[in-house]
């Protein structure tokens, strides 16, 4: 069990790119962190530095008040799973999950009385003799998280684990995972490029671009109040929608002047609103029409454009929808404010 | 299902395609072609030398085949006596097997070395070695047997392996194959705590099986073939080869003495047949580790 504390860590490359600029972050003890953001991001990198795979060019990293900057990866209590799973080809999947107690001088029997612990609770005993080509994707990613568990770390990391899983099983996954991390109370650090997984495991999100914080917080703060125009596009699917309006005289103004909720201020604004944020009335005071429905079975969205601008709206299945032009009104509560220049929210 | 089992049972009509025919009648008479010289060795094997010398190679098998075989293995030429062809087999066996294990060990280590720790001018190293395939032992014997002379290595098996195993076939090889093992299977080793030996023991050498397979199959039959250097390096004749001892014997020609043609004969076979068996026995494995590149 453990604290993280990443204090201004930072990432330069020999060849002078900066991969990761000078990062604050404070992870609690049993806590699940995701790591998310488009490729190229750094959350690899910064994943990878706190493993020890990655050398630190500025800052410190701690694990329980311990600095860790120049610790071996083997000594720093950490265990990690990684996207292609890194099997040990040659090994049984006993062999595999065994390793690393090998090599920590552990006495055989208790090795084996561990391995089978974890095989129990990833529901691996019956392969415990196989090698990992005769496994299947899910079953090798278990025994990639085998290989973690039975060490008993301070700290999980996970750098994209399910990414070369399908649809079904990831979602599979993705429930297996948080539940065993719930179980074992190990503080984790999870990287993905996939939002889904971070909204849905996260106990905290940090949502990184271009090297950079955009935001930290829970998923529900990300999701309802996304602290700029990036984080609000890339968290939900689809994603928020950004219109053009206008500050005017302590009214936020959209169209032929249609007022939508008061607010500080003169000048451009850009307002974000979640599709699911819209209601449909006839006395509504804005026109979306819609130029397409997207039938998800669930729910429907409707594409469309409203005063000029692309709009999504997210309906319950049960809502009739006819084409052509609609009646709408946004719900004022749920909007967001961004500069119109910077992105950040106002 | 009933409509499927009765498909499964129209047999499929077979026409005759001429030109697989033709393919394979090629390649039939291309690989009878190919063996004819065995085949002559094989007959003269089974007649007595006599014969051979009366009426050359024949198509029909004569009886001497254990007589030959006899003489082949547990007759001795030379001056001093000992070069029968068993242990003539033997030094043949050790020399093949110190130079192809030799070469694959050092390939090994050197390759790992390259690949896998921030050696300064690695590159470099590299091309160095690969460069030393333009200098064959041919080209450098006399600098090498000195060296190996000034070392007391004449006539020792250390001298007749030795001098010849570094080498830069292997290191390239295995270069290769190093690259090609994903870098997440090193980074898991690290966090798992295996230092660099263990990773090379635990790691590396049990993934490098097929490679390692291949390599010895073509150095092993390298090793065997050895004719210039064995020459070079040993005069005793204890120490003597097979390749080298075959020639001994076909040079009695001098005198009256018919040259003993089913002996030589038979020690050819015997020469040949070791890599034979490492080429049949590790054939698969062979194209696996050239080929394969599932990690």
């Amino acid at each position: 069990m453990a604290q993280i504390s990443l204090k201004n860590l930072r990432k330069t490359y020999p060849n002078g790119f900066e991969a990761v600029v000078p990062t604050n972050i404070d992870i609690s003890d049993g806590e699940f962190v995701v790591l998310v953001g488009p490729s190229g991001c750094g959350k690899s990198t910064l994943l990878r530095m706190v493993a020890g795979l990655e050398d630190i060019t500025e800052g410190t990293l701690s694990i329980n008040g311990r600095q860790v900057n120049h610790v071996d990866p083997a000594d720093r209590d950490i265990a990690m799973v990684f996207q292609n799973y890194a099997l040990y080809p040659h090994m049984t999947v006993r062999k595999n999950i065994g390793y690393g107690l090998k090599n920590r001088k552990i006495a055989s029997d208790e090795i084996e009385a561990k391995v089978q612990v974890a095989a129990k609770m990833l529901n691996l005993t019956e392969y415990l003799d196989s090698k990992p080509n005769q496994l299947s994707g899910g079953q090798r990613q278990r025994v990639a998280m085998g290989r973690a568990v039975v060490r008993d770390p301070a700290l999980f990391l996970f750098d994209e684990p399910l990414s070369n899983l399908d649809a079904k099983l990831r979602h599979q996954m993705r429930i297996e995972i948080k539940s065993l991390q719930r179980r074992l109370g190990v503080t984790s650090i999870y990287v993905t490029h996939d939002q889904v997984e971070a909204m849905t495991m996260a106990d905290r999100i940090v949502v990184l671009n271009g090297g950079r914080i955009e935001q930290i917080g829970t998923p529900a703060e990300i999701y309802d109040a996304p602290a700029s125009t990036f984080v609000a596009s890339f968290m939900g699917a689809p994603p928020m929608n950004l219109i053009e309006g206008r500050l005017d005289a302590g009214h936020v103004k959209i169209g032929d002047d249609v007022t939508l909720m008061d607010a500080e201020g003169t000048g451009p604004v850009t307002i974000g609103v979640r599709p699911e944020d819209v209601e449909l009335t006839p006395s509504g005071h804005l026109t979306f029409s819609v130029d397409l429905v997207e039938e998800l079975g669930a729910h429907r969205l409707l594409h469309g454009q409203m005063a000029g601008q692309p709009f999504t709206i997210h309906v319950g299945k049960d809502v009739e929808v006819q084409s052509g032009d609609i009646r709408i009104n946004l719900k004022p509560d749920a909007l967001c404010l961004f500069d119109s220049d910077t992105g950040i929210a106002r | 299902m009933t409509d499927m089992t009765q498909d499964a049972n129209v047999i499929p009509i077979r026409r005759i395609r001429w030109s697989r025919v033709l393919d394979h009648v090629i390649l039939i008479a291309g690989s009878l072609f190919m063996l004819i010289p065995l085949l002559v060795v094989l007959q003269t094997t089974t007649t007595t030398d006599v014969e051979t010398m009366k009426y050359g190679p024949e198509l029909l098998l004569g009886d001497q085949f254990d007589d030959n075989l006899k003489k082949a293995m547990f007759k001795a030429s030379g001056f001093a006596g000992e070069n029968t062809g068993t242990s003539m087999l033997i030094n043949s066996m050790i020399l093949g097997l110190g130079f192809a294990l030799g070469k694959i060990v050092i390939g090994m280590m050197a390759a790992y070395a390259l690949v896998y720790f921030r050696l300064r001018f690695a590159t470099f190293a590299f091309w160095l070695i690969f460069t030393t395939l333009l200098l064959p032992l041919e080209v450098r014997i006399l600098p090498s047997y000195e060296i190996a002379q000034q070392l007391g290595l004449l006539n020792t098996y250390t001298g007749l392996i030795v001098p010849l195993i570094a080498s830069a076939t292997a290191t390239f090889f295995f270069r290769q194959y190093f690259r090609s093992v994903p870098e997440e299977l090193v980074e898991a080793a690290r966090i798992d705590g295996a230092g660099p030996v263990k990773f090379f023991i635990d790691i590396l050498v049990p993934l490098s099986q097929t490679m390692i397979a291949a390599m010895f199959i073509i150095m092993f039959v390298f090793g065997w073939n050895q004719y210039l250097w064995p020459t070079m390096i040993t005069t005793d004749e204890d120490m003597y080869t097979l390749v080298r001892g075959i020639k001994q014997i076909t040079q009695d020609l001098e005198g009256t003495n018919i040259p003993e043609y089913g002996r030589a004969n038979m020690l050819a076979l015997i020469a040949i047949l070791p890599p034979v068996v490492v080429v049949i026995f590790f054939q698969s494995w062979f194209v696996k580790g050239l080929t394969e590149s599932d990690k």
